[in-house]
């Protein structure tokens, strides 16, 4: 590609944006695609991101459903024995309880059940986290429960460029795919290429370093990068790994960078309880725990309900509790390792 | 009334038979003020003096002021959102008049109206739209759930109580509120379902203010919302939701009937919306200004307004009564919302089992010593 080519493709978009590109070119590119969930059509979509689809592809296409999540994704289901590749909206992650039946007891097990005989190249997006100082049932992060599901791909993003090739590689698999966006970073900018669409499985790497790996997804990838910037003053270097897919988790990637710098640092907007990191924790320790200096330490969310708002600072990782974890990981602090009450004070 | 009494379960559902006023919402007070006969209300509106007239209006212009002070703080900053509930106040009023205190309601975000009549403080009530707790007051002081945001879920609290109240014996009824979106989710006719075949002493009130969102009702029903309930063998009641009398007697028929053991009702007001679905929502891209005229002419504030003045009551005397009254509330709402502060930190970790777990106070333990470390930093 030249860099007229480049320049031609490239446009800055804001992640929500980014989306909406996405759809439009998915919906341009294949007619069985369409797109379904509460108040996406005439309005928009709550955060805009289905804006102006329904005015060009219509409402056979774009369709305005009654309010009813099981019946979203259930009805979704039929569609799809027929051949269509539904993309479903389910409006905020702490709405998609009522649909839970249909996509962990059906959508996820078709495919097994009838011997690969029925397909479901379902993708259901769903705006999550929190940070953006909503009332309850707006800023959860559900992604664990469908993580432990076998048959759903669960992947998320972290810039528009990732939300656009993540999206058009969610409508184009036969697998069905639980697209997990990070609202709070839905009106950050960033150059999309349109041309780039990426592998669903593999996590990236961000920033390369040798001292810590820093493993996270979705809105705390920018946290990440910034703890991995402030750190990198004081001389340590952080490898910043960006998962991506959250089921399956790329474990190669991971296993590969601890085993040069030997520490792991995994965060995440999830309760820390048989969360993403239990999983990725686990998985590392088993195949490189020869090559770790450290223990591994999670910063994520606590193991309470999402709090009320004025809350969310202190319940959500932030860049002093990833850089207190580095801390710790190479042993600059041992808040964890003693009496913790005690160690007001301590850095 | 007759309609309503007779519950046949041989009858082919849905049965238009157990619905009224499913060609004409139910109405006795007309939006010019006029006072009309109607067979079927007017039974249960005996006693609706021009005292109670004058109450009813008192009532119906604090929750509007409520509503308008609070969606004003939204602007401030000082609340986080606000689900306006102006258009809607007689539906709200009417229907919570109908209840004693013991009754148990189970509300969505929307029934400020129910909270007030219930007696909650303002400040109390604003806690959760500013963002510091979830519940702001005491569900079991006030007989009166905490807001709930998954459309429909309370309706199947709402049939359990009911339920549990039958089982102990007791006269009480268990009310849940919600909107027409909600008529579509699982839960809602899955109450249904239980009401019915519990014959629980529950009340169904539907406010269809006309949109989910930005979604017409058209969208969830291609014939009245107050059919639907009738195929489950519940009856229903199709009312002006702007005419605070004809909502009043309409609840106080579907009391009358599950404290009696009659079973479960279904009330379909019909109302509107008259502002935004939130203080984040923009009205203009889904619905027109003609049509918002439209419902303003059937003004529930106004419509009463009229009527006390066509009785001859002291109308100017009554208006600046309100007048003081609604200064008061919103000057209280106004101190109390500023006088809201955010608790400590440390709350976070509170009541998540009613016996703190090893593990949970393990993080508490570990986030105090992380602020420790840190917040003086940050002021040093
Ligand atoms: C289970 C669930 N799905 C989606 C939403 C998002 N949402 C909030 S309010 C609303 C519309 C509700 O409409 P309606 O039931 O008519 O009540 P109204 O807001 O008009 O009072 C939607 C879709 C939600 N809160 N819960």
């Amino acid at each position: 590609m030249t860099a007229v080519d480049a320049q031609v493709r490239t446009e800055t978009l804001q992640l929500g944006k980014a989306i909406g590109a996405a759809l439009h070119d998915a919906l341009e590119a294949d007619d069985k695609v369409f797109l379904m969930g509460e108040d996406i059509g005439q309005l928009g979509g709550v955060f805009r991101v289905t804006d102006g689809l329904q005015a060009t592809f219509g409402p056979q296409r774009v369709i305005d459903s009654p309010l009813a999540e099981s019946a979203i994704i259930g009805t979704a289901v039929g569609m799809a024995y027929r051949g269509y590749r539904p993309v479903v909206e389910i409006q905020f992650d702490g709405f998609i309880y009522p649909g839970f039946d249909q996509i962990v007891a059906q959508v996820a097990k078709l495919h097994y059940r009838t011997k690969g005989r029925v397909r479901m190249p379902m993708v259901i997006r769903v705006p999550y986290g929190g940070d953006i100082g909503s009332v309850e049932h707006h800023s959860e992060s559900p992604e664990s429960y469908f993580a432990h599901t076998a048959g759903l791909r669960v992947v998320t993003a972290a810039t528009p460029q990732e939300a656009y090739s993540t999206l058009r590689a969610a409508i184009a698999s036969d697998d069905p795919v639980l697209f997990f966006e990070p609202k709070s970073r839905y009106w950050s900018k960033g150059e999309v290429d349109r041309s780039i669409v990426r592998d669903l499985d593999a996590a990236s790497i961000l920033v390369p370093g040798r001292d810590v790996t820093l493993a996270t997804y979705g809105p705390v990838v920018q946290t990440a990068l910034e703890a991995a910037e402030a750190a990198a003053d004081e001389g340590i270097e952080i490898e910043v790994i960006d998962l991506r897919s959250i089921s399956p988790l790329d474990v190669d990637t991971v296993v590969a960078s601890v085993e040069r710098t030997g520490r792991l640092v995994v965060a995440h907007e999830a309760p820390k309880e048989a969360s993403v990191s239990s999983e990725l924790v686990a998985s590392v320790a088993e195949r490189a725990f020869a090559s770790m200096q450290a223990a591994p330490e999670r910063v994520t969310a606590y193991d309470t309900p999402y709090p009320p708002s004025a809350f969310e600072e202190s319940y959500l990782p932030s860049v002093d509790r990833i850089l207190d974890a580095v801390d710790r990981t190479l042993g600059r602090r041992h808040s964890r390792s003693t009496e913790p009450a005690a160690q007001g004070g301590a850095r | 009334m007759s309609l309503i009494e007779d519950r046949s379960l041989t009858a082919p559902a849905p049965n238009p038979a157990l619905a009224a006023g499913l060609d004409e919402p139910l109405t006795v007070l007309h939006p010019d003020g006029s006072r009309h006969a109607s067979e079927l209300l007017d039974a249960h509106l005996g006693d609706v003096d021009e005292h109670a007239l004058t109450d009813l209006y008192v009532d119906l212009s604090i929750l509007r002021r409520i509503d308008a002070e609070a969606f004003a703080l939204t602007r401030q900053g000082e609340l986080l959102l606000w689900p306006p509930s102006q258009g809607q106040e007689a539906a709200q009023i009417g229907s919570g008049r109908a209840l004693r205190d013991t009754d148990f309601v189970f509300g969505s975000y929307r029934e400020h109206g129910l909270a007030y009549l219930r007696g909650v403080d303002q400040g109390e009530a604003m806690r959760v739209w500013k963002g510091v707790q979830q519940s702001g007051w005491d569900p079991m002081e006030h007989h009166l759930a905490t807001p709930q945001i998954i459309i429909g879920a309370q309706s199947l609290h709402a049939t359990g109580y009911a339920m549990a109240s039958r089982l102990d014996g007791s006269d009480d009824v268990a009310v849940a509120y919600f909107g027409d979106g909600a008529t579509s989710e699982g839960d809602v006719n899955e109450a249904m379902v239980f009401a019915s075949a519990f014959q629980a002493p529950v009340i169904f009130v539907c406010q269809n203010n006309q949109y989910a969102i930005s979604e017409p009702v058209a969208v969830q029903s291609g014939f009245p919302l107050a059919l639907r309930p009738t195929g489950f063998g519940i009856p229903s009641l199709r009312v002006d939701g702007n005419d605070v009398l004809a909502v009043l007697a309409a609840t106080r028929i579907a009391v009358e009937r599950a404290r009696s053991g009659g079973g479960p009702t279904f009330i379909e007001a019909m109302t509107y919306r008259m502002g935004p679905h939130t203080s984040t929502d923009d009205p203009k891209r889904y619905r027109s200004e003609d049509e918002v005229a439209a419902w303003r002419e059937k003004d529930p504030i106004v419509r009463l307004e009229r009527h006390l003045e066509a009785l001859g009551a002291p109308i100017d005397r009554i208006r600046e009564e309100a007048r003081i009254r609604c200064d008061a509330v919103a000057k209280d709402l106004r101190a109390a919302v500023t006088a809201v502060s955010v608790p400590d930190h440390r709350a976070l970790f509170d009541h998540v089992y009613t016996t703190p777990t090893a593990r949970l106070e393990r993080q508490r333990a570990e986030h105090d010593a992380f602020v420790a470390s840190v917040v003086p930093e940050e002021h040093a």
